[in-house]
């Protein structure tokens, strides 16, 4: 039986990149990272309400694949999508009102943190059924290629949707159907408090990506926790979507700091598990790196983390004065229909 | 006026509305190559092409999804279920998905779906492909659902659904494809959410939809050979529920028998008793009656299958038991 966590392979990074390319990881990088760590504060006061789901020790994955991806590609994702969204360009302050419930939300406060949706920034949601998200996301896909368009959906999932039959519903007719779909499985090593070994029988197979190799679905597995093979390995995937290859799949390897929910006592890992990851946290890479290319100064890097506390605080702020929906709201958007003649006793 | 069958007339709905918009594809199993499995679809994949009429594996949960990613990303599918009993494999995606897209993006992602197919018994086809779900999706804001039982309303009805701007589940009945109908040549639309006065009478308003439709219009030639006057309203849309016309109706009549084909606990007609005795308390001379299937599976043998099903003389027993006349 195949036991214990993944090693993370860490291949030489191909690309050379430049200080504007390390910047822009940086400041999403950051932002996620200082957003999050607010939202868990606001989270305790009860501010937030409900399942809270943070992303803190993956925002490598989301940072590498919106530089590596273009603006017009669909987004889809599950329920710890905020730094996807974050990443993608929805501000703080909308995503933070989301989180208050506030109607000024990027889902008027009707969603909720599992349920980001983001028209502008084609940011799909924000699913909270596991895997639900797999086979919209392959018809978001299905979409672009009736209409034409060279854009591939990214559709995100974790590690315990693996084992949903919708998964294999979704590669089996992608494939039929050479649908421009890139396949991104965050494997963040639990599903809620089950390690992934002990989930999936693809473990002791060499890993979660296994899955889609019998479809004839090209598939790797990338380290999460470095930034620039994150955007390595989306470019490659997104090159050969684009060139009419169809499905492509991916296993990032990645690790959560913080619980599944923020309900979760952990009792599932070990402390040392979590430092052991901690100290290949994907910010501080990138810092070093940035540090060692001569692109930043530790001056330069207190300015950001300034400019990003500014930028959260504002958000709070907006979020505290932002009201929440007023009554009428319950009955708008369940049908786009005006008239709809709902039943009220 | 010309007499078309209700496959036919289905089939010139999604032919129409297809040469009308070409954001409209249909996708499903046996849509394509074999023509349908119950040849809704027949000549259709010649017509539009393989990019338009689009046969999928048997993975209803999966070919639902795509239909709704589809759908949130500027196209109008039609998805075909074989029969609705499969498409409970998709229910995750129409009721988490489908229903509630719109209100959890606040109002940034609606869902121009269709999803249709047969629904409930037809023949011995025993407990799992014998169900009807009116009273299941009913239930569930963000969708709506409607359930013909003839081929003018169909044909009307389903180009509704097909341009309608949300998820439309649209129930339809494998006994009933062959049946025959005036549709006339040019083109008609039917709202959604209507229900039509099918007879006109005085003495017990009984109120049905789909292929219980047929039962109820047999019950009343009887009923009025015996000088019964019974006013038939076929519901059409479950919902939005049209309320109005049947409490209408009742204080006209005073008395209301319910015909579904839908089990008896929390039934379509519950709901419709509810709002009855709620609006028309004062109006009504008799208890309200629902004659529905029995409250078991389906089953298989012909014997029990009879008495599974409302029949033409339960529903003649219920008038005349709301009449006082037995």
């Amino acid at each position: 039986m195949y036991e214990g966590n993944v090693t993370i392979p860490e291949a030489p990074i191909k690309g050379e990149y430049s200080k504007e390319q390390y910047w822009e990881w940086l400041e999403i990088m950051l932002r996620i990272r200082r957003f999050e760590e607010r939202a868990q504060i606001m989270y305790m006061q009860q501010k937030i309400r409900g399942f809270l789901h943070l992303y803190i020790g993956q925002e490598a994955v989301a940072a590498g694949t919106v530089s590596a991806s273009r603006h017009s590609d669909p987004v889809i994702a599950g329920y710890r999508e905020h730094g996807i969204a974050l990443a993608r360009g929805m501000s703080s302050r909308v995503a933070m009102a989301e989180l208050f419930g506030k109607i000024t939300g990027c889902s008027k406060g009707k969603g909720g943190s599992m349920h980001f949706f983001d028209k502008e920034n084609n940011l799909y949601g924000g699913f909270a059924i596991v895997g639900a998200q797999i086979g919209v996301g392959a018809g978001l896909a299905f979409a672009e290629k009736y209409k034409g368009t060279d854009n591939a959906c990214l559709t995100f999932f974790g590690d315990g949707a693996i084992n949903q039959g919708i998964l294999l519903e979704t590669l089996n007719m992608s494939k039929l159907w050479m649908l421009p779909v890139l396949f991104i499985v965050e494997n963040n090593q639990y599903a809620m408090g089950t390690a992934v070994w002990r989930a999936s029988a693809l473990y002791p197979q060499g890993g979660l990506y296994k899955i889609a190799e019998p479809f004839g679905i090209p598939a790797k597995q990338v380290n999460g926790m470095i930034v620039e093979e994150v955007h390595e390995a989306i470019s490659e995937a997104l090159e050969f979507i684009r060139g009419g290859g169809g499905p492509y799949f991916l296993e990032i390897l990645t690790y959560r700091y913080r619980g599944h929910s923020m309900s979760d006592p952990g009792k599932y890992r070990t402390r040392e598990e979590l430092e052991e990851y901690k100290k290949r946290d994907p910010i501080e890479r990138v810092k070093k790196t940035m540090l060692l290319k001569g692109f930043a100064t530790e001056e330069d890097f207190k300015a950001l983390e300034q400019k990003i506390k500014e930028e959260i605080d504002d958000a709070v702020q907006f979020a505290e004065e932002s009201p929440f929906p007023p009554p009428e709201e319950l009955y708008t958007d369940v049908y786009v229909q005006q008239d709809y003649p709902f039943l009220e006793d | 006026m010309r007499v078309i069958t209700m496959r036919e007339a289905i089939r010139e709905a999604m032919i129409e509305e297809m040469k009308r918009d070409e954001r409209v594809f249909l996708m499903g199993e046996e849509v394509a190559q074999y023509d349908g499995a119950y040849k809704v679809s027949k000549g259709m994949l010649k017509m539009f092409g393989p990019k338009r009429v689009i046969d999928t594996p048997i993975s209803e949960l999966g070919f639902a999804a795509i239909g709704i990613g589809a759908a949130l990303n500027g196209l109008r599918p039609i998805v075909e279920f074989m029969t609705w009993n499969f498409a409970l494999l998709a229910a995750d995606q129409i009721i988490n998905t489908a229903a509630k897209m719109l209100y959890m993006s606040g109002g940034q992602f609606n869902v121009p779906i269709v999803f249709r197919g047969p629904n409930g018994f037809a023949g011995q086809l025993s407990a799992t492909h014998s169900q009807s779900f009116e009273s299941m999706y009913g239930h569930v804001p963000g969708l709506k659902v409607v359930s013909p039982s003839n081929p003018y309303d169909a044909k009307g009805l389903l180009k509704s659904a097909i341009r309608d701007d949300d998820p439309v589940l649209f129930m339809e009945a494998e006994i009933l494809y062959n049946d025959k109908g005036e549709v006339p040549e040019e083109e008609y639309l039917i709202p959604i959410g209507k229900a039509k006065i099918v007879r006109e009478g005085n003495d017990v308003t009984i109120v049905s939809f789909n292929k219980t439709m047929k039962i109820v219009l047999e019950a009343s030639d009887e009923l009025t050979k015996e000088g019964i006057s019974p006013e038939v309203i076929d519901l059409r849309t479950i919902r939005p529920m049209d309320y109005e016309t049947v409490i209408e109706s009742i204080k006209k009549t005073n008395r209301l028998v319910i015909v579904t084909e839908n089990w008896p606990l929390a039934n379509v007609g519950d709901e419709l008793t509810y709002v009855v005795q709620k609006e028309a308390f004062d109006y009504l001379d008799a208890p309200v009656r629902c004659v529905t299937t029995a409250d078991t599976p389906a089953p298989y043998s012909p014997s029990l299958l009879q008495i599974w099903f409302p029949s033409v003389k339960k529903v003649i027993n219920a008038a005349k038991e709301v009449l006082y006349l037995l």
